[in-house]
């Protein structure tokens, strides 16, 4: 395996007696753009600030490019960075501020002053150069930031939720152009978020965070579909969690509801007598049986929403209700609360929570 | 309504009477100098008097460095302050706020005694080391003034994030604080300078007791032996004053503009 351009070993942090990040350990594969997804106060924040230099761990080690950073100041790094807060400097231009990480390093005027317009064009924002910061708008202001933080190429790209202040039509726009900007620079890139659909629709991979470690990491499509633990499982996505008995571990039978469900293969260090926690995504489960769908249940519609061109329905399983949506058709009534339902879904797409 | 509006003048034209009307009957009187007539005599006279030149001349220079002197030392502390150590925060604004407490002369006996030429620190010893205690001492007196323009002009800004934005892009503290944080507050700064201009150029007690020729004493020497010139001197002093005041006002326009903005 190729040597991690990044790598964050067994790092630890602490603010007094409390402990924000413990034992995380990451590696990052060069030109991977890796984004940290967790609620607030998870410890994703502090992470990024301990690889940008502006907090010490308390224990472990940062290496980039095989050099040890850990202990070096935040202006030692060359490390690019992009703050929620935009912080672009007021006093300065556009231009001034795309500068300024170029001046810092000496960089001739000539050659700063091509750059900065290598960055702007890259942004799509050439006509800005003399605007100050004040007559931008918040994705203006956010893209220059991000220009500003690539023009002295560094070796890694931070972004700590650049997304966060803005609307939700300039987000989508915004993340999309930053996942081509990386994509085309090839610059290894962390990014900070805690809205999953952030996450899952721009990286390489994700790690999920909670009380300060890595819950899972994996590509978007593992974290989605295989959650490694009941917090990755809830935490991303709408999840439907049953709650079953083991009435026969070595053949796989789960009881829901008195209703039975086979589940081969899944029940790993389980004894019957157990009780478990099964969880379906809503896309898996259907309201009548479909083919390929191998299991069903009996239920009761709880619940019916009309949102348009999708129908999301609840069915009361027992003590459990599932969720799941339909497609809007104009020739089939909406189901009516109250009716007897069966809800189908393929066994394989079943999660057994530890 | 009307009535409020009538108390709301009435409490405007009372205070403005109380503040104006000493002042044109100083102006009045300062133009009274030749019998019979109203003329800039007395301005002339003290205008074209070589103590007045000369005692101008050092409480301007020494104003200069007391601003050089406020802002070396009230600006990084003030940025350090809300950087790093945001709890020492009220008993560093205790100790700016001691300037007013404690009198001047209170704080010129103290550096008689302490710096006295048998001292260890001996600045009294000589004209230049005079000079220095005189600055330090201006430097203090201003120094509940300066501290606050500054640390007002730092709330105006994101202290933390506009440095760690110039800290990752490679600057050093002095690249940090001269062209990203000085350039912000630098509004605030000058309303400190031009209120610490004001204070020295009008100050008599500390110059006075350290026998510097400074304007403050000037002023007084005149007021005790001169009928009309005082008057013309208290109108001058006063509108250098007023100018330092409006140049705050001028100067205000340029602040640069808080980036803040949504989308």
């Amino acid at each position: 395996m190729a040597e991690p351009f990044l790598s964050i070993q067994h790092v630890r942090k602490s603010f007094g007696a409390t402990t924000v990040v413990q034992d995380f350990n990451l590696d990052v594969e060069p030109g991977e753009f890796v984004s940290f997804l967790g609620p607030s106060g998870c410890g994703k924040t502090t992470v990024l600030r301990m690889v940008a230099g502006f907090e010490e761990p308390s224990a472990g080690k940062i290496v980039v490019a095989g050099k040890d950073i850990t202990r070096l100041k935040p202006n030692q790094r060359n490390v690019g960075m992009v703050f929620q807060a935009y912080a672009l400097f007021p006093n300065l231009t556009v231009a001034q501020n795309i500068a300024f990480g170029l001046k810092v390093a000496g960089m001739s005027k000539p050659d700063a002053d091509r750059r900065v317009a290598e960055m702007l064009d890259m942004i799509k924002l050439p006509q800005m150069a003399d605007r100050y910061p004040y007559q931008l708008s918040g994705g203006q202001q956010q893209r220059i930031a991000l220009a500003r933080a690539i023009a002295p190429k560094p070796k890694l790209l931070l972004l700590d939720e650049p997304l966060s202040a803005l609307d939700a039509k300039v987000r989508v726009s915004l993340r999309e152009e930053i996942r081509s900007i990386q994509k085309k620079l090839g610059i290894t890139t962390i990014f900070v978020t805690h809205d999953q659909e952030e996450a899952l629709s721009i990286s390489d991979r994700i790690a999920v965070m909670y009380g300060g470690r890595a819950e899972q990491v994996g590509t978007p499509f593992e974290i989605y579909n295989r959650p490694a633990t009941k917090f990755v499982a809830n935490f991303v996505g709408t999840l439907n969690v049953l709650e079953g008995k083991v009435t026969d571990a070595s053949a796989g039978k789960v009881q829901v509801n008195a209703q039975e469900v086979s589940l081969k293969g899944k029940l790993n260090g389980s004894k019957s007598g157990d009780t478990l926690s099964l969880a379906l995504r809503p896309e898996a489960i259907s309201l009548a049986r479909q083919p390929g769908h191998d299991t069903s249940l009996s239920g009761e519609i709880a619940e019916v929403h009309f949102l348009g061109s999708v129908i999301r329905v609840r069915v009361g399983i027992g003590g459990n209700t599932v969720s799941l949506d339909t497609f809007n058709n104009s020739t089939t009534p909406p189901p009516v609360v109250g009716d007897k339902a069966d809800i189908s879904f393929s066994s394989g797409d079943m999660l057994v929570l530890h | 309504m009307k009535s409020g509006k009538f108390w709301a003048w009435l409490t405007f034209v009372l205070g403005a009477a109380y503040f104006f009307i000493p002042l044109i009957a100083t102006l009045e009187f300062s133009m009274r100098m030749k019998r019979g007539e109203y003329s800039f005599e007395a301005y002339r006279v003290v205008l074209g008097d070589a103590r007045f030149q000369e005692s101008f001349t050092f409480s301007v220079v020494a104003a200069i460095f007391t601003i050089i002197l406020g802002v070396l030392l009230v600006v990084p502390t003030a940025y350090w302050i809300r950087l790093r150590l945001p709890q020492l925060r009220p008993i560093v604004e205790f100790v700016t706020l001691l300037p007013l407490v404690i009198p001047a002369i209170v704080i010129v006996f103290g550096y008689i005694r302490m710096y006295g030429s048998s001292s260890p620190l001996p600045f009294l010893a000589s004209g230049l080391g005079t000079n220095a205690l005189l600055v330090i001492g201006y430097a203090t007196l201003a120094l509940p003034y300066m501290y606050r323009a500054v640390d007002t002009g730092l709330r105006t800004i994101d202290v933390r994030t506009l440095t760690e934005a110039a800290q990752i892009l490679g600057a050093g503290w002095t690249t940090i604080i001269g062209r990203v944080i000085l350039p912000n507050v630098l509004i605030a700064v000058l309303s400190g300078a031009f209120l610490t201009f004001a204070i020295v150029i009008g100050e008599f007690t500390v110059a006075s007791l350290l026998n510097r020729p400074a304007f403050g004493p000037y002023l007084q020497n005149m007021g005790a032996n001169r009928a009309y010139e005082p008057a013309a001197l208290a109108i001058i002093a006063f509108a250098i004053t007023w100018g330092c005041m409006s140049l705050i006002q001028v100067l205000s326009r340029f602040a640069p503009k808080s980036a803040n903005r949504p989308n």
